[in-house]
């Protein structure tokens, strides 16, 4: 029998655990993707080992569709991994881990094709490819290269599965309306609701003058957390501001010449965490480490 | 001996392995000269004839000179570590002849392969181990063959020791395959790994053509295989396999461009037609694995495809609430380049230069619509249809065929191998848009400059040329461009002739200093001097040109406007000359073909007053009257071609 999404979710859970992942909640600040969480953002620097898997809600108001489009999403589901250090079988792990969730590899055709991800307001970067199944982009891998614009002591492997995608894909459906969430429930029962309204709210309700005297009072937050030297909380600040980004984005209310201006004060900020995460880690004892041995 | 080296990697993106492959053919193999191979995942040097050892050598060390006696020569020898009999008095000094052994191949490559291979430049690399000084490769480097003979070349590269275990197809093959040298190519068959790249492509080519065949109607149809897309696919794949999948033939009514492209650049399938220009309801995917035994495979890529298309029908759908005339005002939110400001600014300067250009209501209206298509959803999606999708909905939206056309085909010629637009409107759009961009940015500073050319400002100016030469349009070539951008598009125009049409670069200097009014003049002045120039007179009179403008360099002439004075002449070659170019003024030859041949027919006429007159007479109203005459002469010449910018033998090559 087909899983549900929720069983995958568990499978896919219980497969990097098995591989020595912390199994995370997501993240309750909004994201626009699972990278943007301190569990990837602030652990991948430095030079401890850590191994991390959580499902994160990722929120883009501009990919947002009232609920009427089968494949886009406001708001979608990543199933994100980290592995630092990368291990040299990493994707034989990763193809494995498919194959966990009852994709037969010798009945479907695999590619990895060439995707480089860059992320300009965390002024990360890394190389790596999507996953392609049967021609459905299914996963994103990523070695990190850049996170805060400081390079990485040991690159990580980022594996972040589009789980609505995978889950449509196992149980046949067009729509990811349609995907059995659990027994009885479908995820348009689960999330349509969430979809409609988030749509008309970002797209014609969200108030563009109160969005950018938000954005302003998180970045002020921001700095004065940065100053007080705590970078976990100046860090909720920066993803406050992202998001307030990525809203004014799509309410159009962002012309080009500012964009480019906009993303660097949300990359200071970000950077500025990411260099206090590294200064403090050296001096104060952080709870790093998840056993493993570095390579 | 016979070499083989297979650099093991994560995923190659396939644009980049042909560079790789090149370089690698320059590895240092002692003169044996390398065969290369690469599929994704690997790539691979083999050589036969490797020496197995450099030749010994010898080395002639100077020592101390005779006189410093034996006690110097033997410290000498005891310096350089040998028997001082060794040490033999030469000329004056002792002396030692050293030999040096020769090293065996295998130590050699063990010590320059891993610098080699890691020397291999790439457009963007990464590091993976050993934190950030770290080797870097464009993928991680998970295992190494390296064999010479039967014995592994050792070496290590990112704690990766070489070997001579390979690995399979990462589905269908095993992770683990030792070979030899002889049964490697076979051993990674066995594995599904085709490691030929060309029998890789031509699988592909015959067996998406064998799946379009079936549905094609006429002979000619059937698959349309697009060369980038087949280099593309065979360099994604180790094992490829096309196979046909199907979609639902309702979708055919939107465009064949908006399918195309969808199956093409967004999903990498190849078209299928049935008829000549008619798509089919079916394309060819290609699998990196042998066979699709559930047919999982092809539900799938339908399933893809289906949700793609059922985007672009939707776009299609939506766009459609609001006219291409509508979106104007829209424009002015889109920007055109910070300094020069909104795609409408931009809408304004391409309507107001169409009507400088003398463009039909068509022209301009199509010059007021063709950027509207950029605030549509399905341009914001399939951003190369941009244009073309502006074309269709004016089309959709009742617009005449001229002006949807226009809209359509006015970003063309996108490359030098892409044509012009069709139609005269389409051209009068696509000049007036492209010369609005080089104007506009040559007016803000942002002229390209060396390699950087951001707005690709040349192949705009490529554009530009291409119009006006092939559509032999009628305007004069000073009225377009002034200043930097005129010596802009005149290397454009230089380029254009040598490069894409062939004429030789003297022939394209002597037309173009012989001054410029249309471009298509300009063709026809290079056809005409192509075709005299391999005739006998030519080039000798050529090289006579050339002598003259010296004499009258030398002379510091100024032509004062001074007639002729016939009563000063000479007779003989000079009043033979004067003579027949009066004959040459008085006929007034215009074709420029017949006019070229009469000026080559003065050879023996110029020869003979060089041969018989000394120009520099003591007389200076002679020497004066003789100057004219050259003056009048080349002045005449040079109407078609300057030439004395062409090459002659007696030339060095510039």
């Amino acid at each position: 029998m087909t899983d549900n999404f929720q069983e995958t979710v568990f499978k896919l859970k219980r497969y990097w655990a098995d591989r020595g992942c912390i199994i995370q909640e997501p993240y309750d600040v909004e994201v626009g993707a699972g990278t943007m969480c301190p569990e990837t953002y602030l652990r991948v620097l430095g030079p401890k080992p850590y191994r991390v898997a959580y499902v994160q809600p990722s929120r883009r108001p501009a990919d947002g569709r009232y609920g009427e489009n089968p494949n886009r999403l406001y708001k979608h589901q990543q199933l994100q991994v980290i592995l630092k250090p990368s291990p040299d079988d990493v994707l034989d792990q990763y193809l494995a881990s498919l194959e966990a969730i009852g994709i037969d590899l010798l009945k479907h055709d695999i590619k990895f094709e060439e995707d480089n991800w860059e992320a300009p307001t965390l002024g990360a970067w890394g190389i790596g490819w999507q996953v392609m199944l049967d021609g459905l982009e299914i996963t994103q891998f990523t070695y990190f290269q850049q996170c805060g614009g400081m390079d990485l002591d040991l690159v990580p492997a980022e594996i972040t599965y589009g789980l609505e995608r995978i889950s449509a894909f196992l149980q046949g459906v067009e729509s990811v309306y349609d995907i059995q969430w659990a027994p009885g429930f479908k995820y348009s029962d689960v999330r349509l609701a969430d979809e409609v309204e988030f749509s008309k709210y970002n797209f014609e309700l969200a108030n563009v003058d109160r969005l950018w005297r938000l954005f302003a009072e998180h970045e002020a937050e921001c700095k004065e957390l940065l100053a007080a030297k705590v970078p976990l909380p100046a860090y909720d600040q920066v993803l406050k501001c992202s998001h307030l980004f990525n809203l004014l984005d799509a309410r159009g209310a962002i012309s080009v010449t500012e964009r480019v201006g906009v993303i660097k004060r949300v990359r200071d900020l970000a950077v500025g965490v990411a260099r206090l995460w590294i200064d403090s880690a050296a001096t104060e004892p952080r709870p790093l480490g998840s056993g493993l041995e570095a390579a | 001996m016979n070499f083989l080296l297979e650099i093991g990697t994560e995923e190659i993106p396939h644009w980049m392995i042909p560079s790789a492959l090149d370089q690698l053919s320059k590895l240092d193999l002692l003169a044996a000269a390398p065969s290369l191979e690469a599929t994704p995942r690997r790539l691979v040097v083999r050589a036969s004839d490797v020496p197995e050892r450099t030749p010994d050598r010898e080395e002639i060390v100077k020592g101390p000179p005779i006189s410093a006696g034996e006690k110097a020569a033997a410290g000498f020898a005891k310096k350089q570590g040998v028997d001082p009999s060794e040490v033999k008095p030469t000329g004056g000094y002792y002396e030692l002849r050293k030999r040096i052994p020769g090293r065996r191949t295998i130590d050699i490559l063990a010590e320059s392969l891993p610098a080699a291979i890691l020397a291999i430049q790439w457009p963007k690399t990464m590091y993976w181990t050993g934190g950030k000084t770290g080797p870097r490769f464009i993928r991680p480097i998970r295992w190494i063959v390296a064999l010479l003979g039967d014995q592994i070349i050792p070496f290590e590269i990112a704690g990766v020791k070489s070997g001579n275990i390979t690995r399979g197809h990462r589905q269908l093959g095993s992770s683990s395959i030792p070979v030899t040298i002889a049964n490697y190519e076979s051993e990674l068959r066995n594995n599904f790994v085709i490691l030929s790249a060309a029998e890789r492509r031509e699988k592909i080519r015959a067996e998406a053509s064998a799946c379009g065949a079936k549905v094609a109607q006429a002979s000619a149809c059937g698959t349309k295989i697009d060369p980038d897309l087949l280099e593309t696919l065979t360099f994604i794949t180790e094992y490829p396999t096309g196979i046909r999948g199907d979609f639902d033939p309702a979708y055919l009514e939107l465009p064949a461009e908006v399918l195309t492209t969808v199956m093409r650049h967004h999903q990498k399938y190849f078209a299928v037609e049935s008829s000549p220009g008619i798509l089919a309801p079916h394309f060819v995917a290609v699998m990196n694995t042998s066979r699709d035994p559930d047919g999982l495979v092809k539900k799938g890529n339908e399933r893809v495809l289906r949700a793609r298309f059922n985007d672009a029908r939707f776009f299609w759908d939506t766009d459609q609430h609001k006219k291409l005339a509508d979106r104007l005002d829209d424009l002015a939110h889109v920007t055109f380049q910070a300094k020069l400001g909104s795609y409408k600014d931009k809408t304004e300067n391409v309507v107001t230069l169409v009507h400088e250009l003398a463009g039909s209501e068509h022209a301009q209206r199509a010059a007021m619509l063709c950027k509207c298509d950029l605030t549509t959803e399905m341009v914001k999606e399939f951003t190369d249809l941009q244009g073309v999708v502006g074309g269709l909905y004016a089309k959709a939206q009742g617009e005449p065929e001229p002006v949807w056309h226009a809209v359509y085909e006015h970003y063309r010629p996108v490359g030098m191998e892409d044509s012009i637009p069709e139609t005269p409107e389409g051209q009068i759009v696509s000049l007036a848009d492209k010369l609005d961009t080089l104007r506009g940015c040559f007016s803000v500073g942002l002229a390209p400059t060396g390699s950087k050319d951001p707005f690709a400002l040349r192949r705009a100016a490529q554009g530009v040329v291409k119009i006006l030469v092939e559509a032999r349009l009628d305007y004069r070539f000073d009225q377009l461009a002034t200043g930097d951008l005129r010596d802009f598009l005149i290397e454009r125009i230089q380029h254009y002739f040598r490069e894409v049409r062939g004429f030789k670069y003297d022939e394209v200097n002597a037309v173009l200093a012989a001054g410029i009014t249309t471009l298509a003049d300009v063709e026809d002045r290079l056809n005409a001097l192509a075709q005299i120039r391999p005739t006998e007179n030519f080039e000798p009179l050529a090289a006579s040109c050339k002598r003259i403008r010296n004499i009258l360099k030398q002379a510091q002439f100024q032509p004062n406007g001074a007639a002729l004075k016939s009563d000063l002449l000479e007779a003989g070659p000079e009043r033979d000359l004067a003579g027949r170019l009066a004959a040459f003024v008085r006929e007034g030859e215009t074709d420029y073909g017949l006019r070229l041949l009469k000026i080559a027919a003065f050879r023996p006429q110029v020869d003979l007053f060089f041969d018989k007159v000394l120009v520099n007479a003591p007389d200076p109203n002679i020497r004066a009257n003789r100057l004219t005459l050259l003056s009048n002469l080349l002045s005449e010449f040079s109407t078609i071609a300057d030439f004395s910018e062409i090459v002659t033998s007696g030339d060095q090559k510039q």
